[in-house]
C-alpha cells in the first residue's frame, strides 16, 4: 500500500530545511507559500527519506477567493505519497513558480492550468495555451466565466 | 559547390492515419532526420472538467467513458474510486470483483488495440489489426451482454455497478477465456518474431528509466523501461489484492519493449479474468445510495486507477451540492505525450510514426 503522508510529518521535515517557512496542514495535505514552491520541490525531490521523484499531478481549483494550486506526489523509491497545496491570491494575475526545472512531466500540465485556469507559472520555457486557441478570451474553469461565444 | 541546405518544418496531423486521432504535430526535419518536435492539441477538446461542474455525480460517469473511449471501463472505475473516497462508500465484494473483471478485459481490447495499430503504422495492413480487433470483438460482445454497450458502457456506478451479469454471460465468458490464448497465440507467433517488425522496432525510440520517471511516465511505457510499477499492486484498489499477477517489464525501453510488455500485460490480465471467475463471491451488487448524492462540503478525493494508458486519476472536490465542484482529471495520454520531443530528436521520419504508435494516446483522453 502507498502510504499517505500526513501534513505535518511533511511540515515537520521542511521546517528542518527552512525554519522561515510559513507552513500550515490539515489531514493529509500540506499548504506552503507560492513563493516557495521550487526550492521546497527541489527539497522534496531530493531529500533522501522523502525522494519524490514522481510528480502525479498539477491542479488548480478557483475558490472565488483564491487559487489553489496542488501537486500530488509520489516516491517509487519508499512507496508513499502527499498532497502539496500553494494558495495564490489576486485574480488579475495570479503566479506561481513553475517546477518544470524540478519535474519536467509538469510541462504540459502547467501549460493546461495556465489555459484553463489562468494560473501563470513563472520560469515555465513554452508557457502558452494547449487546449484553447491563441486569443481565446478567459478561461474557462474559473468560476466566474462566462461563456462569451455567440452561436 | 556545396549544395545549400536547410531545415523543413513539416505539420503531420490533425488529420492523418497515423496520430491515432486529432492531434497534430509540427516536426522541423533536417533532411530525414527530427530535429525538433512540437505537439499541437486541443482539436478534442471538449471541456469535461467544466461539464462535471454541471451535472450531479451519476451523471459525470457518462462524461467519463468519452475520455478515453477504447478502455471506458477503467475511467468509470477511476471515477467511482474518487467519489466513493468522497462520501466514505463501501462498495459490496461481489461489486468490487465484477469491477476487476470488467477492467481486466477492457486492459485486454485497449492493449489489443494499441498493439494492431503499432503494427498498422508499421505497415502490416489489415491483417494483424484484424487479428487483434476480432479479439477485442468478443469482449465487447460481453460488455453488449452486462451493459447493452460496447464502448460507452457507463457500466460501474458510485457505490458498486450498474447491474448484476444475466445467467447467460458467464457461459459466454468462459468461452472466451477458453479460445483467448488461441487467438493471442495466433498473434504472437505471426508478429512477436516477425523479422520486419524486429527491425523496425529494437533499439528505436530508447527511452531510459530515469527520464521516463522525471517525465511523469506511467503505466506500459513506465514499464517497458525497466522499473516494476503497477498502482494494481503498489497501491490495490477494489480486490487486486486477492490476485496474484505479475508485472511484465520490459529491459531497453524501445518501441519493441513497449509493444512486447502489453502483449504480456494481455495474458496477465486474462489470469486476473480466471481468478475473478473463480472466486467471484454470491452478494448485492451496488450500495443502496440516495439517488442525489450530495458528498459533505469540503471534502476532497484523489481516486487512481492503473488504467491501459496509465495511472488515470480524478481529484474531486466537493462544495455539498450536488454537482462537484471541481474534477480533475489526470489523464496519462496527455502526460505520456510530453517526452515525446525527448524521444524523437534524433530518429528518422518513418521511426517517429511508430514511437507515437508505442505510446499508445487516445486523443479523447489527451484533449478531455
Amino acid at each position: 500500500m502507498t502510504r499517505a503522508f500526513q501534513g505535518e510529518e511533511l511540515a515537520r521535515f521542511i521546517q528542518r530545511r527552512f525554519p522561515d517557512a510559513e507552513l500550515e496542514w490539515d489531514g493529509d495535505s500540506l499548504w506552503i507559500e507560492p513563493q516557495r514552491v521550487r526550492e521546497v520541490a527541489r527539497f522534496l525531490k531530493e531529500e533522501p527519506q522523502l525522494e519524490f521523484n514522481f510528480l502525479n499531478a498539477v491542479s488548480a481549483v478557483d475558490y472565488i477567493e483564491y487559487f489553489e494550486v496542488l501537486y500530488h506526489l509520489t516516491s517509487f523509491e519508499h512507496n508513499h505519497s502527499a498532497v502539496v497545496k500553494t494558495r495564490v491570491y489576486g485574480r488579475e494575475n495570479p503566479s506561481v513558480p513553475s517546477v518544470v526545472e524540478v519535474w519536467p512531466g509538469a510541462d504540459f500540465q502547467e501549460r493546461e492550468v495556465w489555459d484553463l485556469m489562468g494560473v501563470a507559472f513563472e520560469g515555465h520555457p513554452n508557457l502558452k495555451r494547449i487546449m484553447l486557441w491563441e486569443g481565446f478570451p478567459g478561461h474557462p474553469l474559473r468560476r466566474d466565466f462566462e461563456d462569451v461565444i455567440e452561436y | 559547390m556545396p549544395i545549400r541546405t536547410e531545415p523543413v518544418t513539416i505539420n503531420i496531423g490533425p488529420q492523418h492515419p497515423s496520430t491515432h486521432g486529432v492531434l497534430r504535430l509540427r516536426v522541423t526535419f533536417d533532411g530525414e532526420v527530427i530535429v525538433d518536435v512540437e505537439p499541437i492539441f486541443g482539436y478534442l477538446h471538449r471541456g469535461s472538467e467544466k461539464l462535471a461542474e454541471e451535472r450531479n455525480y451519476v451523471q459525470v460517469l457518462t462524461l467519463t467513458d468519452r475520455l478515453d473511449y477504447v478502455a471506458s471501463m477503467t475511467n468509470n472505475q477511476a471515477y467511482c474510486l474518487a467519489v466513493e473516497k468522497l462520501m466514505g462508500v463501501e462498495v459490496p465484494e461481489r461489486a468490487q470483483y465484477l469491477r476487476v473483471m470488467t477492467a481486466e478485459l477492457q486492459r485486454m481490447a485497449s492493449h489489443l488495440v494499441a498493439a494492431g495499430f503499432l503494427l498498422q503504422d508499421l505497415g502490416a495492413l489489415a491483417t494483424p489489426l484484424m487479428y487483434c480487433f476480432r479479439f477485442r470483438e468478443k469482449i465487447l460482445d460481453l460488455f453488449e451482454m452486462l451493459c447493452g454497450a460496447r464502448i460507452t458502457v457507463s457500466y460501474m456506478r458510485p457505490g458498486g455497478v450498474f447491474a448484476d451479469a444475466p445467467e447467460d454471460f458467464w457461459p459466454a465468458l468462459d468461452r472466451l477465456m477458453g479460445e483467448a490464448p488461441e487467438l493471442l497465440g495466433e498473434l504472437e507467433q505471426l508478429l512477436m518474431e516477425n523479422e520486419i517488425v524486429l527491425v523496425r522496432t529494437k533499439n528505436v525510440g530508447v527511452l531510459p528509466l530515469d527520464t521516463a520517471i522525471a517525465y511523469s511516465i506511467s503505466g506500459p511505457v513506465l514499464r517497458a523501461s525497466g522499473l516494476p510499477w503497477d498502482w494494481r499492486k503498489a497501491d490495490p484498489y477494489d480486490v487486486y489484492d486477492r490476485m496474484q499477477f505479475d508485472i511484465p517489464i520490459g529491459d531497453r525501453g524501445d518501441n519493441y519493449d513497449r509493444f512486447r510488455v502489453r502483449i504480456e500485460e494481455v495474458k496477465q490480465s486474462m489470469r486476473i479474468v480466471s481468478q475473478c471467475i473463480e472466486q467471484m463471491p454470491p452478494g448485492p451488487i451496488r450500495t443502496e445510495l440516495p439517488f442525489v448524492l450530495r458528498p459533505p462540503a469540503g471534502a476532497e478525493a484523489y481516486g487512481r486507477v492503473e488504467a491501459p494508458k496509465g495511472e488515470l486519476g480524478f481529484y474531486m472536490v466537493s462544495d455539498g451540492s450536488i454537482a462537484p465542484y471541481r474534477c480533475k482529471i489526470r489523464s496519462p495520454s496527455l502526460i505520456n505525450l510530453t517526452v515525446l520531443k525527448e524521444l524523437l530528436v534524433g530518429w528518422k521520419l518513418a521511426d517517429m510514426i511508430v514511437t507515437l504508435g508505442s505510446i499508445d494516446i487516445n486523443m479523447g483522453e489527451v484533449d478531455r
